[in-house]
């Protein structure tokens, strides 16, 4: 039973990161059409921009909490105003050409990769995080570490505000009518591209988010991080339904629940194999995901 | 046939083909292109794998630039061609013809079966999915539940088993040799298939599905069709791979492999056969040598803040792979062909989100 509480909650941390990567590459397929690979470099600049900052920006802070969550903030705007720059200076100007756009991040991704083993080194560097993290809380027996409450919690403030901003919000409603039908935003003469560096951004600090937890769930940042959580993230949007935050994120716990169940009562990375044959059942059964959205299906 | 269409059809590529068929035999030495003479082993080995991406690229070809198909996971079937076809010969002792058989046949049934289930989603979507497939396969060769592929040691192959002529360094020339024949075979496939009436359906699905489907044709059918021919000669390729490097390692399992042969197709102009191999072969000439380029003195001498790019092949492919979408959406083919819609221009309605103002609203 201990055994499988642990499961489950580090499934929940896990799922916490899928939904994080996933909720932003969602709402900007939805809006923009784009599928964005950049986000993994989205996700990298988070993460490296916090080990970065702990180590040169905020070493003398001697309160390593203080120190970690002063990084981590940094993470988080570096990942967003990043975001909004590749909107602004790679994806504006193709405007309306999808598949070009697409290109681009794709371009970006493989670019920004070799950057990083070219100026840190293709090696995964140590992440330093406040040890309380890393200790472990007892519940009903099992011994579970700290950092997955963060990353559940963490996961949790995100999805409510990005509900709170898209429901209660005008740009929130703007952003919700362009994923319905963008066309009919632009009629109604509302510019929909401020809502798209804005998607961007969000995207962007929800996957900085997801980066600095990668370095606390991994203890490690390294080169090629980003891409193999954004696959993982690619699947949960898929099965979530494009263009559904709601869907994303009982996707993100499915897929990462099944994952740990899996790779620890089969055999490892057995779970990997069963996330995407759940893939494909979903895809057979309703291809347009969960959430049934809109988009994506033509069957 | 006219004599415009022989010379063309014909004539051009034989002629360019028996060209590149001398290149072993030239004993000169291109000191800044090539460290080694043309003919000397490792020279060779550099060619034969510029000419065998030429190829692969052209098989995603078929698949992207003539049918508008957008997959992340080509590089599954390369995979497959490179580790089954290995596995049979070095896990299970097989002939080395029978191995081969079995390969083409087990890819021509993935294909079939992962081709229908990513089907069922159209444009990004189906983009995703076909990333998620070759995922799969990526973590069971990793992972290696039976002992076959060695996850990360890698599987050398069984050199008793393989043809005599391709094993051994100063066979390096027939393996050349090899790959050049399996260039010339993807080419002349592709474009009798392009050019045949399904291959013509392929293309009106690429400009205008919709159309294709009120014309009372099912573009599903058409769109496996060319999924199937692509992947299977993409594990032929596979094979082809294997002998050239002596055994399978996890380098053509990545997820980045099937977008390196995205950018080379990009790059060389997508719907083109001539782009995509000049593509493939520019590209893998390139990721080896700017390796050289990036230890060399000149970049040696130059402030860190401009090495450190300098020294990732990766990073000036990427960064000349977006000024391409940019400034030249037709490819390297594009500029031979100025003022008619080419390669990505053409592309545009194809692989467009099933949703936003491109495409028609449902009930709306």
């Amino acid at each position: 039973m201990s055994t499988f509480l642990l499961l489950t909650i580090t499934g929940l941390g896990l799922g916490a990161m899928y939904f994080l990567i996933a909720s932003g590459l969602s709402l900007i397929y939805g809006l923009m059409g784009v599928l964005n690979f950049a986000h993994g470099a989205f996700i990298s600049v988070g993460a490296y921009a916090t080990w970065w900052s702990e180590l040169h920006v905020f070493s003398g802070v001697h309160s390593s909490a203080l120190r970690f969550l002063l990084s981590g903030l940094l993470g988080l705007v570096a990942g967003g105003v990043f975001a909004a720059l590749v909107e602004l200076v790679l994806i504006r100007p193709l405007y309306n050409r999808h598949i070009e756009q697409v290109l681009v991040t794709v371009g970006l991704q493989l670019a920004f990769v070799a950057l990083l083993v070219g100026i840190w080194g293709p090696d995964a560097k140590a992440f330093v995080v406040p040890a309380w993290l890393h200790d472990t809380t007892t519940i009903a027996g099992a011994h579970i570490p700290n950092d997955r409450w963060v990353e559940i919690a963490a996961a949790a403030v995100v999805l409510t505000s990005l509900q709170l901003f898209l429901r209660r919000t005008r740009y929130g409603l703007i952003i919700r009518a362009g994923v319905e039908n963008r066309a009919m935003v632009q009629a109604l003469g509302i510019d929909v591209r401020k809502a798209f560096t804005l998607v961007f951004a969000i995207g962007g600090i929800a996957a900085a988010v997801a980066g600095v937890l990668s370095g606390v769930y991994f203890n490690v940042v390294g080169p090629d991080q980003g891409t193999s959580l954004l696959i993982f993230a690619f699947i949960v949007v898929v099965i979530g339904g494009l263009g559904s935050i709601g869907g994303s994120a009982a996707a993100a716990v499915l897929v990462a629940l099944t994952q740990q169940y899996t790779n620890y009562y089969a055999s490892a990375g057995i779970g990997d194999m069963v996330v995407v044959l759940l893939l494909g059942l979903v895809l057979l059964a309703r291809p347009r995901g969960l959430a049934g959205a809109v988009v994506g299906a033509r069957a | 046939m006219t004599r415009r269409r022989l010379l063309s059809d014909w004539l051009v590529p034989l002629a360019v083909f028996g060209a590149l068929a001398l290149v072993p035999k030239l004993n000169v030495s291109i000191p800044k292109l090539f460290d080694q003479p043309i003919s000397s082993p490792g020279t060779l080995q550099l060619l034969a794998a510029c000419v065998l991406f030429g190829a692969l690229a052209l098989t995603y070809d078929l698949q992207f630039g003539y049918t508008g198909l957008l997959s992340f996971g080509h590089a599954l079937y390369i995979a497959l061609g490179v580790y089954l076809s290995n596995i049979a010969i070095t896990d299970w002792h097989w002939n080395f013809w029978v191995a081969i058989l079995f390969t083409m046949g087990v890819a021509l049934v993935v294909s079939n079966v992962l081709g229908f289930v990513s089907m069922r989603v159209a444009g990004i979507a189906f983009a995703m999915v076909t990333l998620a497939f070759a995922q799969a396969g990526a973590v069971l060769a990793l992972k290696d539940p039976h002992h076959w592929t060695h996850g990360e040691e890698g599987l050398g192959a069984d050199y008793t088993k393989l043809p005599h002529a391709f094993v051994g360094i100063f066979n390096t020339k027939n393996l050349y040799w090899l790959a050049l024949a399996f260039l010339a075979a993807v080419f002349f496939i592709v474009r009798w298939s392009v050019e045949s009436s399904p291959g013509r359906v392929w293309q009106a699905i690429r400009e205008n599905e919709q159309r294709v489907e009120v014309l009372g044709m099912r573009p599903h059918l058409y769109k496996l069709q060319a999924f199937v021919l692509s992947s299977t000669l993409a594990a032929a390729g596979g094979i082809v791979y294997m002998l050239l490097y002596n055994g399978s390692t996890l380098a053509v399992t990545a997820p980045n492999f099937t977008l390196t042969l995205l950018l080379m197709v990009v790059i060389g102009g997508a719907g083109s056969r001539w782009g995509a191999v000049l593509g493939g072969i520019l590209y893998t000439y390139l990721n080896d040598r700017l390796v050289a380029v990036g230890s060399s003195s000149t970049v040696e001498g130059l402030p860190h803040a401009l090495r450190t790019p300098l020294s990732q092949p990766l990073f000036l492919l990427g960064a000349i792979f977006i000024l391409i979408v940019f400034f030249l959406p037709g490819g390297l083919a594009g500029i031979a062909a100025r003022g008619r819609p080419s390669g990505l221009r053409r592309l545009q309605d194809a692989i467009r989100p099933d949703h936003g103002p491109t495409a028609p609203q449902e009930g709306a």
